[in-house]
């Protein structure tokens, strides 16, 4: 009975602290940069891919992967806001007009990434073996694999809120969070942070990605069930909320775990009821005002 | 009976209370002020008495019926109108429609469209807009959207009109026909409850001021005493 | 604008709409059967399409539920098809989808924009996975078969549903219902203070356009003759509506048409031509076209029109 409960809350942290980096990289585009990035999930699919192909071709180790890929994928956010999300913001007359059509523009983004992912890759189910020695906690058997993406999850969770929190560029984000026009006049260079917020959450999916790929097969049509869970844990945690996010992200890994012990069938199932309980009852979200 | 009667009303922003515990009554035919330094929370006493936002406690009485927690499109039939500080029209419609909407749907019993019509006509002959029925909303001048904001207002029918800034933002000349457009509404037999800051517009139309500071209601009297009272000057001169 | 060119107007485009709706009906008498299931995928996309912006259109709030909608016209189809005559099997896919927007709507139209269109965007795979979980569990299989209807049927079933939609469009906007729902549109807040009961309009448009949208999944599932939720609850059938729209502008009332009959045939082209690049290139026209042409193909329309005729005369107060 322990044993099950320890197993079933191992797992539920593992999915927990991956939604929490996910969401979180999600969160801080949405927060800051104003745009719900419905292709989230396809930085996800880049970087389990990309460490699969670095591991399976180049014999690269998959924690190196994480300092490829990440920088990697925070480029290539960069520049998307950079060129694309830009000049939405410029020609868009309103806040409100410019979220919905940057939302629009991500699902174009979805359908580029994919379909590019699926001629580099194709559809086959990718997966590796790293680390996949069983490793007992109280009786309980792990792959160390699994532990080895629990704790770089909740580490680079961690290291990723203090960098908010606490560091110089962190108050320029937050700053410009909630009052992008002040925040301009206060001398931070405003196209700059948001770019930069973008690259950086979408350098968070990379990661993630990465670290799914240590103990989950991966393949180029994943992403989009990784944006959903994404988008729940944020409005969970309340939209734009980092610490919320992270926080919701490993409530709803834990969920996720009990439920899919009664019922795999059902996990996102319960996510999605979880979403409306919570949209009906407080749609500001645990952390929300 | 009082035409609108509050009763400790109070609202909270987390732990901030922007309304705090206050009383207020307007008689049927009277022009109330409502004044006070910058968030005293003059436009969030409005906004819970329109039904924008529920109060946390007390109640808001119109003609004797509770009204507190009712939608905003309920108030509205039920005889209540409302301008906001920063104009809302409907900025892409003529303002012919924009005031058409008050017509057709704020009044307290259902019209006909032909009667609809011609209440809204009617709104904006008295606000003198009937020339610039056909124009987009949009395109007019803030004084004008003030006027439109007024007629659709004026068309559903109102027994109370809570007007909120009405002259923010005009210049001498409007603020001039802005304070005409107020004594001829009262003339109609509506009754007016009035957030303002021009201080010559208050103290010439108003039968009684009420004045809030840090959401309570520190004052209340008549212009001539709110100009000699100690409180309200150095809540005035504090800021 | 004077009033002579506004008086041919009123004659003009009854009648051309007319020649036009006798031309498509006579369609399958003399077109190849290639011809007339394609003209029926349009037909289909431009219902979608019309049927979205009844609700987005006016009101603003994008909503992303298509996909369910359409799917539970499929699955009413699925199931009822065999027991009931096609009109009926139609008639329930509508009222069943907008059974569903009702619930939909009244639970999450008191929300702000953005989280309407984060919920309905969920909806689609909350269905389709709850299906799925139901289908597996208690009837063992994932898919269904739907009853076999004649191509020439589908496609006069389409066109009865996509007229009956532009008519209800067409009066609705007329309403004073219809001017109700641009208010909301264009602010919310004053609306409610003006008397306008928002969450009743917005719901009842939200059902109206939704019951359309199960219709014409009812009857296209009638020619897929195989359905699972995968296929059902495409998230793909979700964004369709919405790009078609953009694309084709939403200023007039023959964008969204132009946008969906355009649309489809360049998806048609796409995917005979270039089956492993239609994803991209479908993706890259979204890009483009919400980039640089924000009132999309009307919007591009009346700038040539512009360039060509000249600048009309503008008074300004």
């Amino acid at each position: 009975m322990i044993v099950t409960v320890l197993d079933i809350l191992i797992a539920g942290l593992l999915l927990g602290g991956l939604y929490a980096l996910i969401a979180m990289g999600l969160s801080l585009q949405y927060g800051v940069a104003r745009v719900l990035n419905i292709s989230h999930g396809e930085f996800i699919m880049l970087g389990g891919l990309g460490a699969w192909t670095l591991f399976t071709v180049f014999h690269v180790n998959p924690l190196i992967s994480l300092a490829i890929c990440g920088p990697a994928i925070f480029v290539l956010g960069y520049i998307i806001h950079r060129t694309l999300f830009k000049r939405l913001l410029t020609t868009s007359a309103s806040p409100g007009i410019f979220e919905s059509s940057s939302m629009l523009a991500s699902f174009g983004l979805l359908f580029i990434i994919q379909n590019i992912a699926s001629i580099a890759w194709g559809p086959e189910i990718r997966g590796y073996s790293y680390l996949a020695v069983p490793v007992s906690i109280a009786g309980a058997l792990f792959g160390a694999n699994r532990l080895v993406t629990l704790g770089f999850a909740i580490l680079i969770g961690l290291a990723f809120y203090l960098f908010v929190a606490r560091t110089r560029m962190g108050k320029a984000i937050r700053a410009a969070a909630q009052d992008p026009a002040t925040a301009g006049l206060m001398g931070v260079n405003i196209n700059n942070v948001l770019a930069l917020c973008f690259g950086l959450g979408a350098a968070m999916a990379g990661i993630a990605g990465v670290l799914i790929s240590i103990s989950y097969p991966v393949h180029t049509a994943m992403g989009l069930e990784y944006t959903v869970i994404a988008i729940i844990v944020v409005v969970l945690g309340g939209l734009g909320s980092i610490p919320g996010s992270f926080v919701g992200g490993l409530i709803l890994g834990i969920i996720g775990s009990v439920v899919t012990y009664i019922d795999p069938g059902l996990s996102l199932v319960a996510y999605y009821l979880i979403f409306i309980l919570l949209l009906l009852v407080r749609p500001t979200g645990i952390m929300g005002k | 009976m009082p035409i609108l009667e509050g009763e400790g009303v109070t609202k909270h922003f987390g732990g901030l209370a922007a309304v705090s515990r206050v009383d207020f009554t307007v008689a049927q035919g009277e022009v109330v002020g409502l004044i006070g330094p910058n968030g005293a929370g003059k436009t969030t006493l409005f906004n819970l008495i329109s039904g924008a936002l529920i109060p946390n406690e007390g109640a808001i009485r119109l003609n004797g019926r509770n009204i507190t927690g009712l939608k905003p499109h309920r108030i509205c039939r039920m005889g209540l109108a409302r301008t906001f500080q920063s104009v809302k029209v409907f900025p892409n419609m003529p303002v012919f429609q924009n005031v058409l909407l008050g017509s057709l749907f704020g009044t307290s019993s259902r019209m006909s469209s032909g009667d609809a019509a011609r209440q809204a006509d009617e709104a904006l002959e008295f606000v003198d807009l009937s020339a610039l029925s056909s124009i987009p909303a949009k395109d007019l001048t803030l004084a004008n959207q003030k006027r439109v904001e007024v007629a659709s207002a004026l068309a559903t029918q109102p027994e109370l009109l809570l007007l909120d800034e009405l002259m923010a933002g005009l210049n001498a000349t409007e603020i001039a026909q802005a304070m005409e457009l107020v004594a001829r509404i009262r003339d109609s037999g509506i009754t007016i409850f009035m957030i303002e800051h021009v201080m010559k517009a208050i103290m010439n139309v108003c039968d009684r001021i009420m004045v809030l500071h840090h959401g309570e209601r520190i004052a209340e009297g008549t212009p001539e005493e709110i100009a000699a009272s100690k409180t309200v000057i150095e809540v005035y001169l504090g800021e | 604008m004077n009033s002579a060119r506004v008086g041919l107007a009123k004659v003009w485009v009854p009648g051309l709409l007319l020649i036009i709706l006798v031309l498509i009906a006579t369609m399958p008498r003399h077109a190849a059967t290639y011809t007339v299931i394609l003209a029926t995928s349009i037909l289909m996309y431009i219902i979608m399409t019309e049927s979205w912006v009844y609700f987005s259109g006016p009101t603003g709030y994008i909503s992303l539920a298509p996909a369910a909608f359409f799917g539970v016209g499929i699955y009413t189809s699925a199931i009822l098809g065999t027991h009931l005559p096609l009109p009926l099997v139609i008639v329930f896919g509508g009222l069943a989808s907008s059974c569903l927007a009702l619930l939909v709507g009244a639970l999450t139209l008191r929300l702000r924009g953005i989280y309407f269109s984060i919920f309905t965007f969920g909806l689609v795979e909350l269905i389709k996975h709850l299906l799925l979980w139901y289908e597996i569990k208690f009837t063992g299989t994932r898919g269904r078969f739907v009853v076999l209807v004649d191509n020439e049927t589908i496609f006069y079933v389409m066109l009865t549903i996509l007229v009956v939609l532009l008519l209800t469009a067409y009066f609705t906007r007329r309403s004073r219902y219809g001017l109700a729902l641009q208010s909301i549109g264009q602010n919310e807040e004053a609306a409610s203070h003006t008397g306008v009961n928002v969450t009743a309009v917005k719901v009842l448009a939200f059902a109206i356009g939704a019951s359309f949208t199960g219709a014409a999944g009812a009857i296209i599932a009638t020619r897929w003759t195989y359905v699972d939720p995968y296929i059902a609850f495409n998230p793909l059938f979700s964004f369709m509506p919405v790009l078609m729209a953009i694309f084709g502008g939403m200023g007039e009332f023959y964008g969204p048409i132009l946008g969906a009959a355009g649309f489809a045939y360049i998806e048609e082209v796409l995917i005979t031509k270039f089956p492993y690049y239609y994803m991209l290139l479908f993706g890259a026209i979204l890009l483009i076209v919400i980039l640089f042409l924000p009132n999309g193909l009307v919007g591009l329309i009346q700038t040539v029109r512009k360039a060509v005729f000249g600048r009309g005369q503008h008074a300004n107060t």
